[in-house]
């Protein structure tokens, strides 16, 4: 059992507040995706549940054993380093079985182990090259292969596939999910990349400047965010923001009529792909029209307020072109026009 | 540089290259000449490039001379005791300036050099008085000694920029792979700094190697081969002279050669 239980962890340094008072809980055998935009304090929760940061405050469990005070070696974990961090004087191979040699493996078992993660990240070919002669995405691939090596119980991830070409990486994330579903890897990974976060994750946790906004499954933190923070950051293109003003629970959209939470001013939120072509409805003028391949991506104004639709293929509206949308009703989110905040409020 | 620079600044740049190579290849040059030149050769002026009736006479007569030997291997004790000891207390030194902040490193650290500050000459005498009650007066064990506070804080400072030169990462990784603080210094940092450190070792001999005057002070009859040299040559003839100090010379130009690599990286200068 290798449950990781985070529980009130504040980061500061010295004035800069990393990390304030976040906590979580990630199941055994999770894989989790620490998802948020650079600098919001993804490596320093990952180098605080590793050990090799201190928190200013709060607790670290894994496996029902606080290991808040334990150094790195004796917290059960294997890490990938968002700048690799490969030995530079040990071979492909003897980085690789860095972690089996200190905990004593025998030889038979690191040969196997190695082999193991090698193959998986398609590196044998230079196992007895020294990471001076790889390329930067040889060298993620070997860091990757150093952590899988040791089969740990909990596996902390920092972007290890940040310097792969596209193809690469989407196969390298196939084989990824596999390796550590199979082995039941407890596995915390790092990304600032939500297509990424989404096709690997159970869940994923959007972190913004050192709070956590949202913890959920994919389709749930797609569909219901619970900020604009997270509305637009996950999904692309991002969320639509509408700010509107609403009368006696309803809103007026040029020639749309919507039920609408009882205040003043709402923010309508809705996908860009959920704004359907309509004979009346909200005006739309485009502005751009970008063929995509597998969809037409429009980018314009509605009230007066920029949004996309990702309209059918088949589309090729002119700029200046003015059309009729209406949001699909169960896709729209209504928002705290001041805190961002999602509306519980359900409307009929 | 360009394609075709033009002459200008290419002769510029040869002469700036002769003069150095001059700077330091000429009294090097005259001093060989004047060792194996003979006796003859020292006064006349101007000198032949190459001497007609060069010999090694002088150079062997410098090594018949009573007392040589083991004056070079007092010499060689002194300087291993005080290769030793500073990479014995340099390297620790260095590795806590380079990865601790503890209060009062800048200060730490100008203490260090400020040990350079005071010149041997004024602490001669307390020093010998000290030695002698200490049982250090006289043996190449109290000028090794003598000579490790010279090299310590070269050997301080330059382990410490060694040290901030490797990765802390390197460090974190073998800690998460189940290294202690210990084993990851052993596997991962000191292979990492081992040429450096190789290099210091080597600076920290030639700086006893060479040193001459607290040698001299803290010695009487075991004297180090600079020290030896310097009572015994001072009535010797010119050209016995200039032996003494060719052969005395061979050694810190080898050892430049061979760590010329890692001085060079170690001042941040790309080698090749
Ligand atoms: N050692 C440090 N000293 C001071 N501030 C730091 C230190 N390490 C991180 N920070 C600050 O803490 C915040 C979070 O940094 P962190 O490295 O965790 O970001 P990140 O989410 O991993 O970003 P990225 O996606 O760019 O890697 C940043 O504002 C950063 O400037
Ligand atoms: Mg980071």
């Amino acid at each position: 059992m290798a449950d990781i239980v985070i529980d009130g962890i504040r980061k500061a340094f010295g004035p800069v507040v990393a990390l304030e008072s976040v906590s979580l809980r990630i199941a055994d055998g999770e894989f989790l995706a620490l998802l948020g935009p650079s600098g919001c304090g993804k490596t320093t929760l990952l180098r605080i549940i590793a050990g090799l940061e201190t928190q200013t405050e709060g607790r670290v469990l894994i496996g029902g054993r606080d290991v808040s005070d334990l150094p790195p070696r004796k917290r059960g974990l294997a890490m990938v380093f968002q700048n690799y961090a490969v030995f530079p004087h040990l071979t492909v191979r003897e980085n690789v079985a860095f972690g089996l040699r200190m905990a004593g493996a025998d030889a038979v078992r690191v040969d196997r182990q190695v082999a193991r993660a090698a193959e998986l990240l398609h590196i044998e070919p230079y196992l007895t090259r020294y990471p001076a002669q790889l390329s930067g995405g040889q060298r993620q691939r070997v860091a990757v292969a150093r952590a899988l090596a040791v089969e740990p119980a909990v596996l902390l991830m920092d972007e290890p596939l940040s310097n792969l070409d596209a193809l690469l990486r989407l196969e390298m994330r196939a084989e990824l999910k596999g390796v550590l579903q199979s082995a039941g890897t407890t596995t915390v990974y790092v990304t600032h990349d939500q297509t990424e976060a989404m096709g690997l994750a159970d869940r994923i946790a959007v972190l913004h400047s050192g709070r956590i906004e949202q913890i959920d499954t994919p389709a749930a933190l797609y569909r219901h965010p619970r900020t604009r923070f997270v509305g637009g950051f996950v999904g692309s293109p991002p969320m639509n923001f509408l700010t509107v003003q609403t009368a006696s629970g309803q809103t007026m959209l040029d020639g749309l009529t919507l039920a609408a939470p009882g205040r003043e001013r709402v923010v309508l939120g809705v996908r860009p792909e959920d704004l359907e072509p309509a004979e009346s409805g909200l005006a739309f003028t485009v502005r751009v029209a970008e063929p995509m391949g597998s969809h037409t991506l429009l980018t314009g104004e509605a009230l007066g307020q920029p949004v996309r639709i990702v309209a059918p293929s088949d589309w090729r509206p002119a700029p200046g072109e003015r059309m009729f949308v209406r949001p699909r009703p169960d896709r729209i989110v209504w928002l705290d026009p001041e805190t961002g905040a999602a509306l519980e409020e359900h409307l009929a | 540089m360009s394609a075709r620079p033009g002459t200008g600044r290419r002769t510029l740049f040869l002469c700036g290259l002769g003069a150095l190579c001059a700077w330091t290849l000429v009294p090097i040059y005259l001093i060989a000449l004047g060792a194996i030149g003979g006796p003859g050769l020292i006064s006349r002026w101007p000198k032949p490039f190459w001497p007609e009736g060069s010999s090694l006479a002088a150079l062997r007569y410098f090594l018949d001379i009573a007392g040589v030997w083991s004056a070079t291997l007092y010499s060689v004790e002194a300087a291993v005791l005080c290769m030793a000891l500073s990479i014995l207390l340099g390297i620790p030194a260095g590795y806590a300036l380079a990865r601790f902040a503890f209060r009062g490193a800048v200060a730490f650290r100008l203490m260090v050099l400020m040990t350079r500050a005071f010149p041997v000459a004024i602490l001669a005498l307390p020093l010998t008085v000290g030695f002698i009650r200490l049982g250090l007066y006289d043996s190449p064990v109290g000028v090794g000694v003598m000579h490790t506070t010279l090299a310590l804080p070269f050997a301080v400072l330059v382990s410490a920029s060694l040290f901030q030169a490797i990765p802390h990462e390197f460090e974190e990784a073998a800690w998460v792979f189940g290294c202690s603080r210990v084993t990851a210094f052993l596997r991962v940092v000191l292979p990492l700094a081992l040429p450096g450190i190789a290099a210091t070792a080597i600076f920290a001999f030639v700086i006893s190697w060479n040193e001459v005057f607290a040698a001299s002070v803290l010695t009487v009859r075991h004297r180090t081969l600079t020290a030896y040299l310097l009572s015994v040559l001072a009535e010797s003839p010119l050209h016995v002279q200039f032996a003494g100090g060719f052969l005395l010379i061979v050694p810190s130009v080898l050892f430049i050669f061979l760590v010329r690599r890692h001085l060079f990286a170690m001042w941040g200068i790309a080698s090749k």
